[in-house]
């Protein structure tokens, strides 16, 4: 009961902040200075104000606003003016799986990574394998994913002939990808929970286990893991949409056909709706995941449900 | 008679204060002092550097002096003679005077956003914390929900508003850079504000704005040099993803990132004008980061090592 009232709460704050978000994001496009049709240079009054009738920006902007807020709710997100004939929706629906795929594997290569990395040095704190795993770590987190993915390419796609060198269809430059951001992360996560398993194994139930003779393994399985791993598990939120956002330097070097092209362009191009678009795209997601993680932490660690 | 003791008060009086401590042990972590004296270093040498003769201009182009090899020298059209220490790039500029030239960028821009991001972290979750209550779950609120603005979107979306000046980019990029900071501070405060220390303070009489200001901030001091030394880089990276993504640092200027970007494109030809700048930038967040950590160990004992 108790659970199920915090689920529910937590949900309404998603919603909230969702709406806040498409908010903002709404009134930052309205504002802004220039204007999307501005590219198209010397366009007659009566033209301009015939595409502004078109699109209503010549209604007042609280107007502006409900009109946008009830087209949201119906899912569709407008046109895109950067993509002549093609709708936002059409644009996301082509790249953001792709972004996503590469997100998801990138994520799920750097927990197979990162996690037994950061157990492994825990279990065999301020040795030379612990410095070598930790330092080995932050070059991970040092070299940014652009220097690593041409790396990458050139040694596995170039040199050595294992994946082809770029593009999507029929292609295997995705997992150079995937792998690119997974490196990145798996570091972040290895130090995580390196540290969090050495904040668990230096509490006093694992003494007690340990006094009770527990074998060494399974005091670091069954009495660490779960909590040591509950900080990791905090952090898949943030990990993912930082991995997606990441996926937009993978997708520029391996010339996936992701979001991120078109997000760059659309920014570039003043193109507001496929900006809060996606925007709102990637909020609803994170938000699910924060959702999600808090979720499942309630599960790992009851604490976290009082806290609220 | 009374016994004669043998106790100099005012050094107990002295003490010693959590900086020396925290300067102590620091000293004594070897790989945050070399880190320490190697950021010192780069930054001097950035600064530094450009202002001595003979190191050439960034942007001044040699046509007939392309991807010279490092150490070498030659005579320009006009007839002036250029020496490159780490070789030149496919328009004939200088690789060396290319990295400080963008090294002078990606600190500045790492600093500006950095400094921004302190301000206004540090005095939004003093604020939060003290007054607590409403307020500060009304303020903490507002972050949640910033928090899940996905980050390097919102970052793009402001070079679309300030695109075409950077330094006011970063301003802005610290102006959404400061949630952590605000968090950091606020549960440091908030732990902080029923001790003896500051009901002393109050019952003195001092305004709120000066028991913050004066007894409370200096006191989360430590959280937020770490965290502070840990901003730095992930700025600078920043930085280099949108310079590599072309919407930093615009052409002919340099920048770590722009430099990094320009020399992938160029791996397989000259795979110098991709390795010298990466290894300084990399180096550069290493030692960061390594400063980072030692600070850590070094400012919160409880935390340090097991």
């Amino acid at each position: 009961m108790k659970t199920a009232v915090y689920i529910l709460s937590r949900l309404a704050q998603s919603i909230f902040a969702l709406l806040c978000i498409v908010t903002i994001t709404f009134f930052l496009a309205r504002l802004a200075p220039g204007g999307p049709f501005l590219e198209e240079k010397a366009v007659p009054a009566h033209l301009m104000a015939q595409m502004n009738a078109k699109y209503g920006f010549d209604k007042p902007l609280p107007v502006q606003y409900a009109l946008y807020l009830s087209r949201l709710v119906r899912g569709d997100l407008g046109p895109s003016f950067g993509n002549k004939g093609f709708s936002v929706n059409e644009v996301i629906a082509e790249g953001f799986p792709v972004s996503l795929f590469l997100g998801i594997i990138g994520l799920i290569i750097a927990l197979i990574i990162g996690v037994p990395v950061g157990v492994f040095a825990a279990a065999k704190r301020n040795t030379a394998t612990d410095y070598g795993l930790m330092t080995l770590a932050m070059i991970g987190i040092c070299l940014p994913t652009f220097v690593i993915a041409p790396l990458l390419g050139e040694i596995f796609a170039l040199k050595l002939g294992w994946f082809d060198v770029a593009l999507w269809e029929d292609s295997t430059a995705w997992f150079l990808g995937a792998l690119t951001l997974g490196l990145y992360y798996s570091a972040y996560i290895a130090r995580l929970t390196r540290g969090s398993m050495l904040d668990v194994l230096s509490q006093d139930f694992i003494r007690t286990a340990k006094a009770k003779g527990v074998a060494p393994a399974k005091v670091l399985f069954k009495h660490a893991f779960r909590g040591g791993i509950t900080p990791v598990v905090a952090y898949l939120g943030p990990a993912l949409a930082g991995l997606i956002g990441g996926s937009f330097v993978v997708e520029t070097v391996f010339g996936l056909p992701g979001l991120g092209q078109h997000f760059i362009k659309a920014a570039t191009n003043r193109d507001y709706w496929l900006i809060n678009g996606t925007v709102t795209v990637f909020a609803i997601l994170i938000l699910f995941m924060n959702f999600l993680v808090d979720v499942i932490q309630a599960w790992l660690d009851p604490r976290t449900r009082s806290r609220d | 008679m009374k016994p004669e003791l043998n106790i100099r008060t005012e050094e107990i009086e002295k003490g010693s204060s959590l900086g020396r401590d925290a300067w102590l042990r620091l000293k004594k972590n070897s790989l945050a002092m070399v880190s320490l004296w190697f950021f010192i270093a780069v930054t001097l040498i950035c600064y530094l550097g450009p202002l001595l003769p003979g190191v050439p201009d960034p942007n001044v182009t040699h046509p007939d002096l392309q991807s010279m090899a490092p150490f070498s020298e030659g005579t320009s059209m006009e007839g002036q003679e250029v020496y490159y220490l780490l070789g030149s790039d496919h328009l004939g500029r200088d690789i060396f005077s290319r990295i400080l030239y963008g090294g002078r960028v990606s600190l500045a821009v790492g600093f500006l956003a950095t400094a921004v991001s302190l301000t206004i972290g540090v005095i939004y979750g003093a604020v939060a914390g003290f007054l607590g209550g409403r307020t500060d779950s009304f303020m903490m609120r507002i972050v949640d929900i910033l928090y899940a603005l996905p980050f390097m979107i919102v970052v793009i979306i402001l070079t679309t508003y300030f695109g075409n000046n950077l330094w006011l980019l970063f301003v802005c990029i610290g102006a959404v850079e400061w949630l952590t900071m605000a968090r950091i501070v606020r549960g440091q405060v908030n732990s902080l504000k029923n001790q003896e220390f500051v009901e002393a303070a109050r019952s003195l009489g001092l305004s709120n704005w000066r028991i913050i200001s004066r007894h409370l901030i200096p006191n989360t001091i430590g959280p937020v040099i770490v965290y502070t030394t840990l901003t730095v880089p992930a700025v600078m990276r920043l930085e280099a993803i949108l310079s590599f993504l072309g919407l930093g640092v615009q052409p002919p200027d340099a920048s770590w990132g722009s430099l990094i970007k320009e020399g992938a494109d160029r791996m397989a030809s000259d795979p110098g004008l991709l390795i010298y700048p990466a290894i300084v930038f990399g180096l550069t967040l290493f030692s960061l980061n390594f400063l980072g950590d030692g600070l850590r160990d070094a400012l919160d004992p409880k935390s340090s090592k097991d």
